[in-house]
């Protein structure tokens, strides 16, 4: 004779053991392994502290990967009791795990009695689409997506190199993109600076820049800073950020930026670019050099072609800013090798890539010191640069 | 007979070139006969004491000189030099 499902209920949980919430409330503390087995959307509202998700529907393939040891003790529940039941019978019957309970009442009784519930920062259905091509990628996933919606990173400059660069950093998920900028978008811009248009000439960067990252992905917060950087207000800007990318045009800036970012010790993404050629590498504070390291001192207004504008193939910014894009991302996910303590120079017209390593300098006169040492003072001392630059036209 | 990569704000003080040949047998000679064929290089690489330039970088292969043997390194046949000089290069 068949029997109701009521009493296959009963007959299952009079073959299992169960275990109360209050029991499970004090195992807790002892590291036992706790098994949801709801839908990963039930999960998403809300489970127990440090359950691990396996939905009933997925015991057999995924219980393994989860607890590989028969021998652990483990807890299942569910909303209600019932499933955690079934659940509990497959471990112990069919898969031959030897200490499992399932919790009585589930989540509804824990919830009831006043227990703690863990409410994970899960990602919305719109953006495991959105992230798809990120979360099949094992080394970023769902853990590195959250990184860098969590991650905020400061692109000094909204031009040539600060343009892919946001673009594809907005693209990716980065949560929060602070842009410096105090420039209006200029008709000789357009050549390269792909994040402004035609429509937005006369606009200021920071404001075309805003729109074209809305545009492309709302769930990027913006924060706009329409001036320029400099030893007042640069410790203000950049604090607080993950990861700076350094697009600025002038060796002052890039000095002041190196002095700052040392002693806050927040990694900046560098590259410059000229004509057909560019650099890149990562200054990361106290682990790798620091630019003052890489040059001591700028070189003269002659040799230092910054001062006014100077010609570069449109294209060459968008590569170097993506190869900065690219080091951003994998500094916030922590994945692969930066490039810290090497100088990548690629050369477009020759199509090559040529590494040359960079040392930390033992007599630095900023990162060979403790960053509380660095006065207010010191950030960005220069030679009289500017008047080179000025007397240079 | 060693490599010379010439860095862009070089390359009008050797006719242009990208890559530019010269012997010696340290990093100081090699520098020296790029000076004598290039004369308008001299004081771009070397200060009034002979000395590199601090906002010049040298690098044998992949590896800065200073942390070499400096002008003194050893060259060898087939060797690259590499120029490079702090590049401000803008974003704007």
């Amino acid at each position: 004779m068949s029997l109701s499902g009521a009493e296959l209920l009963r007959q299952i949980k009079s073959q299992i053991d169960e275990v109360d919430p209050s029991e499970v409330k004090e195992l807790i503390d002892e590291g036992v392994t706790i098994i949801d087995v709801r839908g990963t959307e039930e999960f998403a509202t809300g489970h127990l502290p440090g359950a691990k998700s396996v939905p009933r529907g997925h015991l057999e393939s995924r219980i393994d990967g989860v607890v590989p040891d028969r021998s652990t003790q483990v807890i299942l529940y569910c909303a209600s009791g019932n499933r955690s039941a079934y659940a509990a019978r497959t471990l112990s019957e069919d898969l031959g795990f030897d200490h499992v309970r399932s919790m009585t009442g589930g989540i509804t009784l824990w919830k009831d009695r006043g227990y703690e519930v863990e409410i994970p920062r899960a990602l919305s259905a719109e953006q495991r689409e959105r992230y798809s091509r990120h979360l099949l990628i094992p080394e970023i996933g769902v853990e590195g997506q959250e990184k860098l919606l969590d991650a905020k990173v400061l692109l000094l400059g909204a031009g040539g190199l600060g343009s892919p660069t946001a673009l594809y950093l907005a693209a990716a998920g980065v949560g929060t993109l602070g842009i410096v900028d105090d420039d209006e978008v200029d008709l000789s811009n357009l050549q390269r600076q792909v994040i402004h248009n035609t429509y937005r000439i006369g606009t200021p960067k920071v404001e075309s820049a805003e729109e074209s990252i809305r545009a492309l992905n709302p769930d990027v917060k913006v924060v706009k800073y329409p001036t320029r950087i400099d030893a007042s207000n640069i410790v203000e800007i950049i604090e607080g950020y993950d990861v700076i990318v350094d697009g600025v045009d002038n060796f002052p800036t890039r000095y002041l930026l190196n002095d700052a970012s040392v002693r806050l010790k927040i990694p900046v993404v560098s590259a410059s670019i000229l004509g057909f050629d560019g650099q890149l590498s990562v200054f990361k504070p106290y682990e790798g050099p620091c630019y003052r390291c890489l040059f001591r001192e700028p070189p003269p207004a002659e040799l230092a072609p910054s001062c006014g504008a100077n010609g570069v193939l449109g294209v060459l910014p968008g590569t170097m800013g993506l190869l900065q894009a690219t080091e951003v991302v994998k500094l916030i996910v922590g994945i692969g090798e930066p490039a810290i303590g090497r100088l990548l120079l690629y050369d477009a017209l020759g199509a090559t890539l040529t590494e040359v390593k960079v040392h930390r300098d033992p007599d630095c006169p900023i990162c060979s010191r403790d960053p509380e040492e660095i006065s207010d003072e010191e950030l960005g001392v220069f030679p009289d640069y500017e008047a080179f630059c000025a007397a240079a036209g | 007979m060693a490599t010379i990569k010439i860095p862009p704000v070089l390359r009008a003080s050797v006719g242009g070139e990208k890559e530019v040949g010269a012997t010696g047998e340290s990093v100081g000679a090699v520098l020296r006969d790029l000076a004598s064929s290039h004369p308008a290089t001299e004081s771009q690489l070397f200060s009034a004491d002979g000395e590199l330039n601090r906002y010049v970088n040298v690098y044998l292969n992949d590896e800065d000189v200073r942390v070499l043997d400096g002008l003194h390194t050893a060259v060898g046949e087939g060797d690259t030099l590499v120029i490079l000089p702090a590049m401000a290069g803008g974003a704007t």
